[in-house]
């Protein structure tokens, strides 16, 4: 997934003269450390510019001609913006334990960082910035070797976000929700988070973005996870943005031995939406569970791509994305599973699978295997359809209406990759995000 | 009185084939008639007519359920307004929990006939109860919709939808055939507890075994896609003997 080198004549694109603008601009603050992190990852972003169509890993997503302008930098919230995100991302019958980011900004007072359990640790990113967290400045970036430009992106500007430590051992049952709210008028988000999940800890950890406006914003969010020897994390994150939003997010873990990630990625809203993984499977007998659903309509665009690094002996991944797409909206499934040499008996599993309800949707998949391991188990597909006529007149010989057989018959499509949630009241409330989304389609 | 269903000279094709030719029958309230017939002859496919199967399309004749044409209604108008077909072959619907699609069935007819919708308490004691009849583990409900049951027991679950359903015409196609000797004392009793006389029901069956616990009033013999004799309950067991040659040969 690397990137292609670009004429060095190449005239920078707007967007992109823009963003060497505005980090020439905010270069001075932050510790000596910070600001070399920075400037080293603009540097490297600024190698190759914006990706486009011409890198593979962005071939369906091309980000340089999406990214027309660059809106500003967010200010700090209004106070109504923060009244309104109480309810923001609220799942029914979770008791998640709530940070909330407005606006791209840590909202304390909606947030509940009280009667923390013993062993747990959360910090907003710039408090552990501002305050030189040690270890947090050499994990931050550090997680995986990803080579990407929208990550670099993120690691020069990123502003806000959390850092997380569940200690050894220790296992935190109510899950951890991050909240970010986008504010009203356009804006850019840069969020970042690291997550260290120490040695056989165990947590849930759930990121929501959401907007209301349908005024045109830009998330550009980067989370890094460690797990260490047999720590287990199940990761949610739901993006509901807005109808003119364009989020880009990218996901890196690094899992040690026997360490347990489960992840779900579900995408009900947002004009683009890009989720880049990068597996860092270093480990004998870790696991990684990857998942997505999509539930798109109008010209909505999903694009997941995930790249899987199997490096250790006898670990798993298994990855299942479905897509769910109505109107002209398009999904892309990008997966690539990289077998290094040693890693013998690595078992990994790729699925793709489209439901097209509308003959104006586009699913594009393109899986990709390179196996340096002789004794491994690797399969990929990918399937696209529409919902089987034989079961809808099935459902409608019994009364049921037909939009109704339809939804049902969706959100039973969808409900495989709901159903493999663990944690029980945020799978019931995943169920019902989707019978409400696909009510509304 | 108007007949419960009345089918006129009904002609239907599927994929441009001509399947039913001039189909005539009267089904009154309160009667059960058998359709015996050779493989091929049409009788699911009458069924997925009369039920407004997607690709099966009436060419000419009519048929009316309480005398509305069923033509003119869509597939769950036509279930909503009593007409209930057990299939031959019933589908498993993956993901669909049996308890959210008979909920959504059952109060998808209340609502279109503008009756009260079940409760869920409600519903779980009725089907608990229809399971006790029918012989069935509640376990199994617990599953998405067939899926995994065996032949028989999806037969059963059929029953157990339209004793749930208390639809106004029943057409059971081949519910007998998969089911063991105890499974069919089992569903026909099921079956007779829905006979009144308010209620029409139409077998299709190849046996007449299933006659001696469901007990017709009329049996018919269809062949190459129309009735070609009716007569009572002697008509199965004649059939029995001599086998459907000469209706085929008549057909023809
Ligand atoms: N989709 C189709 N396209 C073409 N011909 C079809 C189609 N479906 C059914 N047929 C034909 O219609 C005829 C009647 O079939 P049907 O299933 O109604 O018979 P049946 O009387 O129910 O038979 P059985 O006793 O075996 O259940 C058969 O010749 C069958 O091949
Ligand atoms: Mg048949």
């Amino acid at each position: 997934m690397g990137n292609a080198p670009t004429t060095p004549a190449r005239k920078l694109t707007d967007a992109e003269a823009r963003l060497a603008e505005i980090f020439a601009m905010q270069q001075s603050a932050g510790a000596p450390q910070l600001a070399k992190l920075r400037t080293a990852a603009f540097d490297a972003f600024a190698k190759t510019g914006l990706p486009n169509r011409r890198d593979e890993a962005w071939k369906y997503t091309d980000l340089r001609a999406l990214l027309r302008d660059v809106k500003p930098l967010a200010e700090p919230p209004e106070d109504s913006a923060k009244q309104s995100a109480r309810s923001a991302a609220v799942l029914e019958g979770v008791t998640s334990r709530r940070v909330v980011f407005v606006g791209g900004y840590f909202v304390p007072e909606l947030s509940d960082l009280a009667d923390l359990e013993a062993g747990l640790s959360v910090v907003s990113l710039s408090e552990a910035l501002a305050k030189g967290d040690a270890a947090a400045m050499t994990q931050i970036g550090n997680v995986g070797e990803v080579d990407d430009p929208a990550f670099a992106l993120n690691t020069a500007f990123m502003g806000e976000g959390v850092v997380i430590r569940v200690g050894a051992g220790v296992c935190v049952d109510r899950p951890i929700q991050l909240v970010f709210v986008a504010g009203a008028q356009p804006a850019t988000y840069f969020l970042r988070s690291l997550v260290v999940v120490e040695k056989g800890a165990r947590a849930t950890l759930i990121e929501s973005f959401e907007g209301e406006t349908t005024q045109e914003y830009h998330v550009n969010a980067a989370t890094e996870i460690v797990l260490e020897e047999g720590a287990s994390l199940e990761r949610l994150k739901i993006s509901r943005e807005g109808a003119a939003a364009m989020h880009v997010s990218t996901f890196v873990a690094s899992l040690a031995a026997d360490a347990q990630l489960s992840d779900f990625g579900f995408n009900l809203g947002g004009a683009v939406l890009r989720n880049q993984s990068f597996i860092n499977i270093n480990g004998q007998g870790a696991h990684a569970g990857l998942r997505g659903a999509n539930i798109l309509k109008g010209k909505e665009h999903a694009d997941a791509t995930l790249f899987l690094d199997h490096a250790a002996e006898r670990s798993e991944s298994k990855a299942l994305f479905k897509s769910v797409l109505d109107d002209s909206s398009q999904a892309v499934f990008q997966g690539k599973i990289l077998v290094r040499p040693g890693a013998q008996k690595t078992d990994a599993r790729m699925m793709a699978r489209t439901l097209l309800l509308s003959e104006g949707a586009q699913a594009n998949c393109k899986p990709e295997l390179e196996i340096f391991a002789d004794d491994v188990q690797c399969a990929h597909g990918s399937t696209v359809g529409a919902l089987d006529e034989n079961l809808i007149f099935y459902l409608m010989a019994r009364g049921i209406p037909q939009v109704e057989a339809q939804s049902l018959l969706t959100e039973a499509f969808v409900g495989e990759v709901i159903d493999a949630v663990a944690n029980r009241s945020v799978r019931d409330a995943l169920s019902a995000l989707v019978s409400e989304r696909l009510r509304t389609r | 009185m108007t007949a419960l269903l009345e089918i006129r000279d009904l002609k239907a094709e599927i994929a441009g084939k001509q399947i039913l030719n001039g189909y005539d029958l009267t089904v009154k309230a309160g009667e059960v008639h058998a359709i015996m017939g050779p493989n091929g002859s049409g009788k699911s496919t009458l069924s997925y007519v009369l039920s407004g199967r997607p690709g099966y399309k009436i060419t000419e004749g009519q048929a009316l359920l309480a005398g509305a044409d069923l033509s003119q209604m869509s597939v769950d108008e036509r279930a909503a307004a009593g007409l209930f077909l057990a299939f031959q072959y019933p589908l498993e619907v993956p993901g669909v929990a049996t308890m959210t699609f008979l909920r959504a069935a059952l109060n998808a007819q209340r609502k279109k006939r503008g009756e009260e919708e079940m409760s869920s308490p409600d519903l779980i004691k009725r089907v608990k109860e229809l399971a006790k009849i029918l012989d069935m583990d509640m376990e199994m409900l617990r599953r998405p919709v067939n899926v995994g049951f065996s032949g028989g027991e999806k037969k059963r679950a059929e029953t157990l939808q339209m004793m749930l359903l208390e639809p106004k015409l029943c057409i059971l196609d081949e519910t007998d055939s998969g089911l063991d000797i105890d499974a069919l004392k089992v569903v026909s009793n099921g079956v007779n507890q829905l006979r009144s006389k308010d209620r029409g029901i139409v077998v299709i069956t190849h046996y007449q075994r299933l006659l001696d616990y469901i007990t017709p009033d009329v049996v018919h013999v269809q062949s190459a896609g129309r009735i070609v004799r009716t007569g009572g309950k002697e008509l199965a067991l004649e059939l029995e003997e001599t086998g459907y040659a000469r209706y085929q040969s008549e057909a023809a």
